[in-house]
């Protein structure tokens, strides 16, 4: 029997109930910029769907597409195990905890919002936010900002849409076509 | 009801900007809720999206509170397809074409450009969400304290936002 690369021999195929029921699991106990962690522990640790270089592989598409990187994740990795259903089943998964989550608090906050009180501790929690973004950011920008020429991108993408006032899809298209040009293969 | 087509468009269309993750598309997600649709305040998005990064999972779903806002439960729903539906497509199709795209030697130029870009749009991000929720030196302090805690330590930082929602309520009394 051949199994596509990647995918670790195993007695029975994984179910489509089994991979949504692992990633609702992730969907649950994992949290915002960690969630690459939490997903090579359990997929390539506990339950032995991937390799380490398969997961690295996947990762490295996940985060050239758009999308989050949780979501493409679980699409990449749930297609793998067991096609479309599959990839179905993992986004549902790993986004139905956080999406229930959120609408509750859409509907405390149409309710509670205006309180001074929630608007108090809203107010660090935003400034929290801040903080930890900024902290996960720069520890997946750690790599492009250790390259002059690639600082260079970083700064102008910054400059386009701070400065300059550009839309986002602007800068993405012109920025990102500057700096494909850079890396362009070159004929040896 | 007649609102939800737009959400759909609009979040369809943010979600096509999120490289490198969720933060690049913020200053479209500002501009676009708060001054084209009005749909809400910009205190209110910065509070919701805040909230939104203590939230298991994905750190974008706060999505769904927006939807929920404009138009309840069925918006909250269609906000949601809309968002994670067409990024899925378009990565189902290329991690299948991934291995097919090896020989071409513009893959790893494509690769190794848009990885800067999306960084700086992430920073961008970053530096709107600061401009709307750095409001004073407390929560400077605050972004801060929770900048340095994240990166010198493994702390979960769920209770670090717990914390600073307990000393933006102590600062608001004093």
């Amino acid at each position: 029997m051949t199994e596509p690369s990647g995918v670790t021999p195993r007695p029975s195929p994984v179910s489509v109930g089994e991979i949504f029921r692992v990633f609702l699991l992730l969907g649950a106990t994992s949290f915002g910029g960690g969630v690459v962690a939490y997903l090579r522990n359990s997929l390539v640790g506990r339950h032995r769907w991937l390799d380490d270089t398969s997961f690295v592989e996947l990762l490295s598409i996940s985060q050239t597409l758009p999308g989050l990187n949780a979501t493409n994740m679980a699409v990449l990795v749930g297609d793998r195990l067991r096609g479309t259903g599959g990839a179905i089943a993992a986004i549902c998964g790993i986004c139905l905890p956080g999406a229930l989550v959120m609408f509750v608090v859409g509907l405390l906050y149409g309710q509670h919002g205006g309180r001074p009180v929630v608007s108090a501790m809203l107010h660090g929690v935003a400034a929290a936010a801040v903080g930890l973004v900024s902290a996960v950011s720069l520890q997946i920008g750690r790599r492009s900002l250790g390259r002059l020429a690639d600082v260079g991108f970083v700064a102008l993408s910054i400059l386009g849409v701070h400065a300059l006032h550009l839309p986002v899809p602007a800068v993405l298209v012109g920025v990102g076509a500057l700096a494909i040009w850079w890396h362009r293969p070159r004929i040896p | 009801m007649t609102r939800i087509p737009t959400l759909m468009m609009v979040f369809a269309y943010l979600s096509l900007l999120t490289f490198g993750g969720g933060m690049a598309a913020y200053p479209e997600l500002e501009t676009l809720t708060v001054d084209v649709y009005h749909w809400l305040t910009q205190p209110e998005l910065i509070h919701l999206y805040s909230v939104g990064q203590t939230a298991p999972g994905p750190n974008m779903m706060m999505v769904t509170a927006i939807g929920e806002r404009v138009a309840g439960a069925l918006g909250a729903l269609a906000v949601l397809v809309a968002f994670l539906g067409p990024t899925a497509v378009i990565t189902l199709v290329i991690g299948r074409l991934w291995r097919r795209l090896e020989g071409w030697p513009w893959r790893d130029a494509i690769q190794r450009g848009l990885e800067p870009v999306s960084v700086g749009l992430v920073i961008g991000g970053c530096i709107s969400l600061a401009r709307g929720a750095l409001t004073g030196w407390v929560a400077i302090a605050i972004a801060i304290a929770v900048f340095a805690v994240v990166l010198r330590t493994r702390i979960n930082p769920t209770l670090l936002v717990l914390g600073a929602a307990v000393v933006g309520l102590i600062a608001s009394v004093r």
